[in-house]
């Protein structure tokens, strides 16, 4: 099994890599201790297990990986068919029904405009995971490919690029939403996807590129070099497989927070706006109504938490199986 | 320990520079500031000619850019359309937002660092559980709906607070705001401290102070504490541009008259100086406490020396 080096995503999300290594003896120390009997329930016997195959293994009998894993299903089956569950459209209002609560036929009771709450909740993950998804690829990739090239040959460009990460780092996110969306009149999720990417993959890029120089440095990087295996090859063959772990961790914690994101960017009116049907835009509608129609807020705003929420479990699981430091 | 200083300063330059200038280029992608001037109505060609050319939007976009950042340097951030000195926009605004992010950083370090403390310590039991379990929750709700929600709560039904914070904002009526402000982070500080101190207390130097029958409380504190906080440190100071930065979601739902407010003001009015000129300063203090936080490891863990 390939020996992990310490990584934490949390510090990751916070954009912050720099500076003071802490206390390497100790967690190497711990990371010899647990590596070699592998997880609990190996016996000897077993068969030599890739870092994958054990991370597999783990996450089938993790509770958390199951139950955030179904919940990520259901969305992603009633974003491709809302009408399997919800047989309205949420687009069909009836001001007469304005702020009503709940009744037969309409669980979640009508908001400000009369519209069903529950069709409209429905029909808004599919925006929410197609931002979330989409943007996620577009940031692992544009940021791993970039990260790893950079980490990988070192030098000039990969001084520029750390200092371009560090620009991208230093503008708050909101901020460099409301300012570049402003302007955009299209009112799809592409703009809001293109600004994810834009100021997401310096993250991914900075976890890409450490993870980089820490696999080209292993032995049989250095062997398969001596071999003759051309640059391409080593990136594809040797590094990234050996790489690529503390990216799809930090890339699924990250998915829960574009989520986030994107309702944050249409409740402040820059993101998606009406008539597109998404969490954040029935938020800052219910808003002003809230005391007399609560159930208008908390119904997308559950909805909302349960999904990021999920995602980020998700990534936790999957970290917990990947990081055999954390067993 | 000075040149290193030096050397983080020299850094910090284009970093300050690709920063602004960014922002500056998004906001020059904003659109027409004039054509904001004038309202709804179209504006009067020559009219706005003029007045281009006095805000001096005729030239390109990099000499823009040169001059705004040379005025800058001699203090001067530029007009507002309506005629304010944009220096007197900060004036009012800052305070504000600096009350607010510092109730947000108590938070973060008090109620994080010890709920962090105290789960490291048991990790594994009902009460680390819990307050994982919180932290996960605390996570994935977005901050404007925390906002909201404790704005229902707290202000609209039980009446604890105001729903709204009065123009002045005083410290008493942004603590709520300030604990939405720092909610996200809040629990991201408690996961790392806990991560931090639960891994640090297998360590030799743990081992050895409870060997030679050093007090709990000293321990941990001592040795346990110090060299647990540093991840905490970095993060809590990075956090500190982000939350100004951030504070544009809390302050829209509670009111509250500072950067945030300024800024959404200005990008909604196509107000380019307001705009640029907080950033430049958001953007400074970003970099500020970078470099402080980095200072800090030296005083935190005597390891560290910088040459």
């Amino acid at each position: 099994m390939p020996e992990q080096q310490p990584y934490e995503p949390e510090r990751a999300i916070a954009g912050t890599g720099m500076g003071g290594q802490m206390d390497l003896g100790a967690s190497e120390a711990v990371t010899l201790e647990k590596t070699p009997g592998g997880p609990e329930g190996t016996g000897p016997q077993d068969k030599p297990r890739s870092l994958w195959s054990d991370a597999w293994h783990d996450l089938r009998r993790n509770p958390v990986f199951i139950i955030s894993a179904l919940v990520i299903l259901f969305l992603i089956v009633i974003s491709i068919w809302p009408s399997l569950i919800a047989s309205g459209s949420p687009l069909k209002c009836d001001l007469a029904k304005a702020q009503e609560g709940s009744q037969s036929g309409h669980p979640f009771g009508f908001n400000g405009q009369g519209c069903d709450v529950y069709t409209r909740t429905v029909y808004g993950a599919r925006t929410s995971v197609a931002v979330g998804v989409l943007a996620t690829l577009g940031v692992a990739v544009l940021g791993s490919v970039l990260g790893g090239l950079a980490g990988f040959f070192g030098g000039a460009g990969d001084a520029v690029l750390s200092r371009i990460t560090d620009v991208f780092f230093a503008i708050p996110v909101v901020l460099g939403g409301l300012v570049l969306l402003s302007v955009i009149t299209s009112n799809t999720v592409w703009p809001v996807i293109g600004f994810i990417v834009l100021l997401g993959w310096p993250q991914i890029s900075r976890i890409a590129r450490g993870s980089v120089i820490t696999a080209k440095q292993n032995d049989y990087v250095q062997a398969a070099r001596a071999l003759g295996a051309s640059n391409s090859r080593l990136l594809l063959r040797h590094i990234a497989p050996n790489a690529i772990a503390p990216v799809i961790v930090v890339a699924t914690i990250a998915l829960g927070t574009y989520i986030s994101l994107e309702a944050t960017l249409s409740f402040l009116g820059v993101g998606l706006k009406p008539p597109s049907v998404s969490w954040g835009i029935d938020i800052s509608a219910a808003a002003p109504y809230v005391r007399n129609a609560p159930h208008a807020l908390l119904w997308p705003s559950g909805a909302l938490a349960i999904t990021v929420l999920a995602f980020i479990m998700l990534g936790d699981a999957v970290r917990d199986a990947l990081d055999p430091k954390l067993r | 320990m000075g040149r290193y200083v030096v050397r983080r300063l020299l850094q910090m330059i284009p970093v300050f520079i690709g920063a602004t200038l960014l922002i500056f280029l998004m906001v020059n992608v904003m659109g027409d500031p004039i054509a904001g001037l004038c309202g709804d109505r179209e504006c009067d060609p020559a009219t706005a000619a003029q007045l281009r050319h006095e805000f001096g939007l005729d030239q390109p976009v990099w000499q823009q850019y040169l001059t705004y950042m040379g005025n800058v340097f001699t203090g001067d951030f530029g007009t507002a359309f309506n005629g304010q000195p944009v220096t007197e926009l900060m004036g009012t605004a800052f305070p504000v937002t600096i009350r607010l992010t510092i109730i947000a950083i108590l938070f973060e370090i008090v109620v994080g660092i010890v709920l962090g403390v105290v789960t490291g310590l048991r990790r594994g039991r009902p009460v680390d559980t819990g307050v994982l379990l919180l932290t996960l929750v605390v996570i994935s709700v977005p901050t404007f709906v925390t906002g909201l929600l404790l704005q229902l709560l707290l202000g609209v039904k039980w009446g604890w607070i105001d729903p709204a914070v009065s123009s002045e904002a005083p410290f008493r009526e942004l603590i709520v705001p300030g604990l939405v402000l720092a909610s996200v982070s809040l629990a991201y500080v408690t996961r790392l401290t806990r991560t931090s101190i639960a891994e640090n207390r297998r360590s030799d130097y743990v081992r050895t102070a409870i060997a030679k029958g050093l007090p709990r409380h000293r321990v941990i504190t001592r040795h346990l504490l110090r060299n647990s906080l540093i991840p905490v440190v970095t993060f809590i100071g990075t956090d500190i541009g982000a939350l100004m930065g951030g504070a544009i979601v809390t302050e829209r739902i509670f009111n509250i008259h500072g950067v945030g407010y300024q800024l959404y003001q200005g990008i909604l009015r196509q107000n380019t100086q307001t705009v640029v000129g907080f950033v430049t300063v958001l953007v400074l203090v970003f970099l500020v406490a970078n470099l402080v936080v980095d200072l800090l490891y030296a005083v935190l863990d005597p390891r560290i020396r910088y040459a």
